[in-house]
């Protein structure tokens, strides 16, 4: 095979190019801020309707779940553990106590680059374009 | 075998990189759909399925077409056929493909196509739709590969693909038959709710497919060495005119019930499409148009002199692609919806937009066609080289 | 040829066991913190309305030009519908109708000067056999145990088999975002109920989320008395009395999907 060369360079380029995003965020130490911040309600309220690592990890399966219970069964009131009732609304309970959707949802997400497409069609309250 | 496909003529060059332009506006439009929506097309809350579904609904029927050359050949050892058989297995192939991607194409949103699978709906005949058209895809492209690679190799094909190819013969059938289920169970779309209409599908697609394989046949003649025979062509051109004998006697089959029983539900879809309701009749001089070529087709087509004239065979085989083609790729669909269940008349044209679309659409199958198509003269002439 | 192939089974064999074993690993995964704690329960709000068969009966000596008209604009303030202005892309979840459009077949030739230019309304009829339900592909239109036929638009592909099915006309298709036409000023939005987006199609739903919370559907709340609303299958029920006293006719009956919206006349 003569065309060593030419398949050793193809790689070596295609290599550079896939693993750009990599290069990039080792030399690119600007590291922007992606944790969430609590709201003050949320802050004063102390609690989730589960526990926070759960939360963290679970929330996108927890939120699939009520969608499912709420619009197909039309069961609409969730509790666990704390015995606490909660209605199971995005955009009243959640963002009601996680009040700044923007803060809250969107700095992670963004980081992550995750886009749900949860806001198509429910409404941030505070939101007003 | 795929390496076939990347060694042609400057003309087979040329031909690529127009399909490949004309993909490529096809691609950019449905981009402009895919983030402003649907409303892009002439679809309307009335008529609310349009080019897109009834270019499906007409490809459908070209991929079930491929089925009667496959048949003689197969269930009764008709051998004039064998050299052609593989040509109506690559274009059910592309014609398939086409069919799932105008269904994409006309989509709400197309990123959640696997609830289907997610979700699996037996009610649904659109389920079905999905497992059948799929199915007949996947058939006809391990068939066709099978054969072909076979052939090349200078062996018989392997034992198991031939009770694929038997299962493949009711799959045709069951494509279309199905795919007319979607509108003929419909309550409420009286031009539709007719028994008679996957027998009228499976006619017209008996017609135009074929048609469309002695159309192919004659240009891979004209640019290459590959002779689908004279005897085969003639063969299929007579099975051409029956099934459109069978497509327009049904058709008249479906005037005289409306015009007889004289009920408005019936009537008015057929009074739309052929003279016009309340003003409004834009797919009339269609309508008409269809039904001129599609028995000029039948004459040409019964006379033995014009029949065996290939010339003349060519034409009339382009008459039954257009006439079959406005039968069911425009009247089919819009006739359904217009008038509304509310009796409201809102007529359907299809915008420039919608219409690239589906150019690009169709650019993809030719593609697919030219490539496939190269691959097996390719190898048929280096057999017989 | 052979050997690829056997070392292809042979990864692929060796895959499938390592699939099959993800639930043995969630279950340790899962053993963390609330492992030992109990199942979340989820229930029905103790206020919501319930029914074996949600039915309308509407009174269409009641009714007048202004009230059809409220009707639609009650039901399109509070469940986001966007006022669309051209015609091809409208989306309607109660409207009015003349009679003949929303009894096409019943129309008899002379027709008493009332009727004829009276404005019908018009709107899903939750129909007991629906087609649009037997023909949606993912079950994104179901009906629930209590008569409604709802739309999970969550599920939706935007087939619009449903549309075709549909003999009454009463599914709308959002061929553009509707937040693009509605309000630039949220502050005339219902904040409570989501907006739809484009490619998903809808239609009325009885107001199941203000059933849920122990309220009547917003159009019979708007109809003034025009619009009566309860349980078809309770002989008790206002509906049922209304339908046992006066004659009642409902759209395209002998199409067999059993309409729940019957319309006195």
């Amino acid at each position: 095979m003569n065309d060593k060369l030419k398949v050793i360079a193809g790689l070596i380029v295609f290599f550079a190019i896939f693993s750009y995003p990599f290069w990039n965020n080792i030399f690119n130490k600007e590291n922007p801020e992606h944790k969430p911040v609590l709201s003050a309600e949320a802050e004063k309220a102390k609690e989730c309707v589960r526990s926070k690592d759960y939360m963290t990890k679970e929330h996108m399966q927890l939120l699939d779940i009520w969608r499912d219970k709420v619009v197909r069964s039309g069961e609409r009131v969730y509790k666990y553990g704390n015995g606490k009732e909660y209605n199971m609304s995005l955009s009243n309970t959640c963002l009601g106590c996680h009040t700044s959707k923007a803060e809250f949802c969107d700095r992670c997400h963004d980081y992550a680059s995750v886009k749900p497409y949860c806001w198509d069609c429910h409404i941030d309250p505070k939101e007003n374009k | 075998m795929l390496e076939k496909a990347l060694k042609g003529s400057n003309k087979y060059w040329i031909w690529i990189f127009c399909l490949l332009g004309v993909i490529g506006i096809g691609a950019l439009t449905y981009i402009n759909q895919y983030r402003v929506g649907l409303g892009i097309t002439g679809m309307s809350r009335d008529v609310s399925w349009g080019f897109y579904i009834s270019q499906f609904t007409y490809l459908v029927g070209v991929a079930a077409g491929g089925v009667m050359l496959v048949l003689p050949y197969y269930l009764h050892d008709y051998k004039k056929f064998g050299k052609i058989t593989i040509l109506g297995e690559f274009l059910a192939v592309s014609a398939l493909i086409m069919c799932l991607l105008f269904i994409a194409a006309d989509m709400g949103q197309p990123v959640r196509a696997f609830n289907m699978l997610m979700h699996p709906t037996p009610g649904s005949v659109l389920f079905w739709d999905a497992s059948v058209l799929n199915g007949y895809l996947f058939l006809n492209i391990i068939i066709g590969w099978n054969v072909l690679e076979a052939e090349r190799n200078g062996v018989p094909t392997a034992g198991w693909v031939k009770p694929l190819i038997y299962l493949s013969i009711p799959f045709a059938f069951g494509i279309h038959t199905v795919t007319a289920f979607l509108y003929c169970g419909l309550p409420g779309r009286g031009f539709w709710l007719t028994a008679i209409l996957a027998p009228r599908f499976l006619a017209s697609a008996f017609a135009a497919g074929p048609a469309f394989i002695i159309i192919l046949s004659f240009i891979i003649k004209k640019v290459t060495n590959f002779d689908a025979g004279k005897e085969a062509i003639q063969t299929i051109s007579k099975i051409v005119t029956y099934a459109l004998i069978a497509n327009v006697f049904f058709l008249l089959c479906e005037v005289f019930v409306a015009f007889y029983s004289k009920i408005p539900e019936h009537t008015a879809h057929l009074k739309y499409l052929f003279v016009g309701l309340h003003g409004h009749g834009v797919l009339a001089p269609w309508m008409w148009t269809s039904i001129a070529l599609m028995l000029i087709a039948i004459l040409l087509l019964l006379i033995p002199a014009t029949r065996s004239n290939e010339f003349v065979l060519g034409i009339t085989c382009v008459f039954v692609l257009i006439g079959t083609w406005i039968d069911k790729g425009l009247g089919l669909i819009a006739g359904g919806f217009v008038p509304s269940p509310l009796h409201h008349v809102n007529e359907y044209i299809p915008t420039i937009k919608e219409i690239f679309i589906g150019l690009g659409i169709y650019g993809i199958g030719f593609l697919i066609l030219t490539v496939l198509f190269k691959i097996a003269i390719t190898i048929r002439e280096e057999v017989d080289a | 040829m052979k050997n690829s192939r056997r070392s292809f089974l042979k990864i692929a064999g060796i895959s499938a066991i390592g699939f099959s074993m993800t639930p043995v690993v969630n279950v340790f995964a899962s053993s963390g913190q609330e492992g030992n704690k109990p199942e979340p329960s989820y229930s029905v709000n103790k206020k919501a309305l319930k029914a074996k068969r949600w039915g309308l009966v509407i009174d269409t000596r009641k009714l007048s030009e202004e009230i059809v008209e409220e009707l639609g604009k009650t039901c399109s303030k509070i469940h986001n519908i966007p006022e669309i202005k051209n015609k091809d892309h409208e989306i309607k979840w109660i409207w009015g109708e003349e009679f003949k459009h929303a009894f096409p077949g019943k129309e008899n030739e002379f027709l008493d000067e009332r009727m004829k230019h009276l404005s019908m309304p018009v709107l899903c009829n939750h129909c007991k056999d629906a087609p649009c339900v037997r023909v949606c592909p993912t079950k994104a239109t179901f009906k629930r145990p209590d008569g409604i036929v709802l739309m999970d638009f969550h599920r939706c592909i935007g087939c619009r088999f449903c549309m075709a099915a549909c003999p009454y006309g009463s599914r709308s298709f959002n061929f553009i975002d509707p937040r693009t036409v509605l309000p630039k000023d949220r502050k005339e939005w219902n904040l409570e109920f989501p907006t739809r987006m484009k490619g998903v199609v809808e239609k009325c739903n009885f107001c199941a989320e203000r059933l849920a919370v122990g309220k009547t559907p917003a159009c019979v709340e708007a109809s003034h008395g025009a619009l009566a609303f309860g349980d078809l299958e309770d002989p008790k029920s206002e509906v049922r009395k209304l339908l046992k006293s006066n004659y009642t006719i409902r759209r395209k009956p002998s199409l067999g999907t059993g309409p729940s919206v019957y319309y006195i006349v």
